[in-house]
């Protein structure tokens, strides 16, 4: 303790406490103080730039999430869209089929009406001719000389192959 | 561009002088030198720990046998009892004995054993008592320009030179190149690993350029110290209990009501307990705190010191025993080794010396807004900060 006392030197103490002072005002002045707010201004604008990532970020998420939800909308809309278009077609198949059909029915009808009278006077038409026809074999029958049978034969083949003919 | 690489040709320039300095340092350790017995190896490590007038480089022994000094003067600056007396140092011829006395402004002076003493009025020569104390002079105030005084100006400059060169450099950019790069992130580590989470984050602010100047002042002359120019500033006990009592100060003058209360009437604690505790208190912050700042800095880096100084000495002591080269390479092999600790050393105790300044600060302007937790009855349950302090 003594020795280290005897070695105590009060004027490089004071020396020492004047250069300290001095470096401590000097350095703060032209060193740390600039140096400390740079780096604070660096940090801060890293900080700055990192948040305004950041919220870009959620930006764009929620845009896409956006995009994403009305893209959906579309798509459900699309799919509505045809599915009632699809239904539409059908039912139009389905009417038109039914329309169709009774038409159809319709003009089958009046065909069937049609040849069924036509039928009838057709009918009606073969009577009178054939009557007519009776009546003029029966005539000429009359008017030929029936002598012979094969004579009264060949007559009535001329007659029918004449009606044939007609 | 230009700077930098002017700047590191510089370095690369006082590098070789280092060495080439080293090289004179060892030569001085020749079988013909002065320091060779056991005596003057100890001797020679005492004078060297001690703060010393001029500025020795080395010395040799010349052809007819005289002792020859390499070095320069520095001036010598006294308050005596006639007032300011100014003289350069060589006056003393290197007489370190008190042989030889200088006069100036009326005043006779002596140098013993690296003091300046003033003889009395009327004596002519030193009178020594059976333990060699002079019994005729008294020491006097010594303002000189001495080594550590040129150590601690020459850090100064070169800390100055250096970080406003680094502030300079954010002007322009936003990223330091060059030399700054190393120091930014040394600032950015006492900031961030030693202010701020010591002081708090609500306080460092104000401290952080005082704990800044001390660290790299420290730990730049701890490195000096390591060099072969022999300056041992951070191991003058004058220089650390000024930078401790600086730390003192500002503990002091910035502690905050919470600080005092818990030193003088501090709350928990039984009332007749709270004045012996007050004094236990007033001791830590006052004596034992600042002791422990300036003891372990000036003991750790003479110690440093001692030790290097010794195995680099075991080339001679040892030298019957080992023979030259067993005594040379031993002594080498364990000087290297112990110096690249040492270089650790001094990094670490500018670390433990700024961090130490920050919890003292720390804990003087902490906050107590958090509330200690009262358990049960009432006493305080210790927090960390509390706890920490106890390991001091």
């Amino acid at each position: 303790m003594e020795v280290l006392l005897n070695d105590f030197s009060p004027g490089l103490f004071i020396v020492q406490t004047i250069l300290l002072l001095g470096l401590i005002f000097l350095m703060v002045k032209f060193a740390w103080k600039p140096i400390l707010n740079s780096l604070n201004e660096r940090e801060a604008g890293i900080e700055e730039a990192l948040s305004a990532a950041d919220k870009a970020r959620t930006d764009m998420q929620n845009l896409q999430a956006d995009n994403e939800k009305m893209l959906q909308e579309a798509r459900a809309e699309r799919e509505a869209m045809l599915k009632e278009a699809r239904e539409i077609k059908e039912k139009m198949i389905a009417d038109s089929k039914e329309q169709a059909k009774l038409e159809g029915d319709k003009m089958l009808k009046q065909a069937q009406t049609a040849i069924e009278s036509e039928k009838k006077a057709a009918v009606a038409d073969i009577k009178n001719q054939v009557a007519e026809l009776s009546v003029a074999i029966a005539e000429k029958v009359l008017k030929e000389d029936l002598s012979s049978n094969d004579k009264q034969l060949k007559l009535v083949d001329t007659m029918l192959s004449d009606i044939k003919l007609n | 561009m230009m700077q930098v690489s002017n700047t590191i040709k510089t370095l690369l320039q006082l590098l070789i002088l280092c060495f080439s300095l080293q090289s004179f340092a060892l030569s001085d350790a020749e079988p013909k030198g002065t320091v060779s017995s056991k005596e003057q190896v100890d001797a020679y490590i005492l004078h060297h720990l001690k703060d010393s007038h001029d500025f020795h480089l080395f010395s040799y022994s010349n052809d007819a046998g005289e002792r020859k000094h390499v070095g320069f003067p520095l001036p010598v600056i006294l308050w005596s009892s006639n007032g300011l007396a100014t003289f350069m140092s060589s006056e003393f011829h290197h007489d370190d004995n008190g042989q030889v006395i200088v006069e100036s402004n009326g005043s006779k002076f002596v140098k013993l054993h690296s003091k300046i003493y003033e003889l009395n009025a009327g004596a002519s020569s030193v009178n020594f008592d059976e333990d060699h104390h002079a019994t005729n002079a008294q020491k006097v105030l010594d303002f000189s320009i001495t080594k550590s005084v040129v150590g601690v100006l020459l850090v100064g400059l070169l800390m100055l030179l250096a970080f406003s060169s680094l502030a300079k450099q954010y002007g322009k950019k936003k990223i330091p190149t060059g030399f700054g790069r190393v120091l930014e992130p040394l600032v950015l580590y006492v900031r961030d690993e030693i202010a701020r989470p010591n002081i708090g984050e609500k306080h460092y602010r104000k401290f952080t350029g005082y704990l800044l100047t001390v660290f790299f002042f420290i730990w730049v002359l701890n490195l000096l110290g390591l060099t072969p120019f022999g300056f041992n500033v951070t191991g003058q006990i004058a220089v650390t209990a000024c930078l401790a009592i600086f730390t003192l100060i500002i503990y002091t003058v910035s502690g905050n009501k919470d600080y005092w209360m818990h030193i003088l009437w501090m709350p928990g604690v039984p009332v007749f307990v709270r004045p012996i505790l007050a004094v236990i208190e007033l001791a830590g912050a006052f004596i034992i705190k600042p002791f422990s700042l300036l003891v372990r800095l000036f003991a750790n880096i003479s110690a440093g010191h001692i030790v290097i100084m010794s195995l680099i000495a075991i080339m001679f002591t040892l030298k019957e025993s080992l023979g030259v080269a067993g005594a040379t390479g031993l002594s080498l092999v364990l000087s290297f080794f112990i110096l690249l600790i040492e270089v650790l050393v001094a990094f670490l105790q500018a670390y433990i010396f700024t961090t130490l300044s920050a919890l003292f600060i720390g804990m003087a302007v902490a906050e107590h807004d958090h509330d200690h937790h009262h358990d049960e009855a009432g006493h305080e349950v210790a927090d960390t900060e509390d706890v920490r302090a106890d390991f001091i």
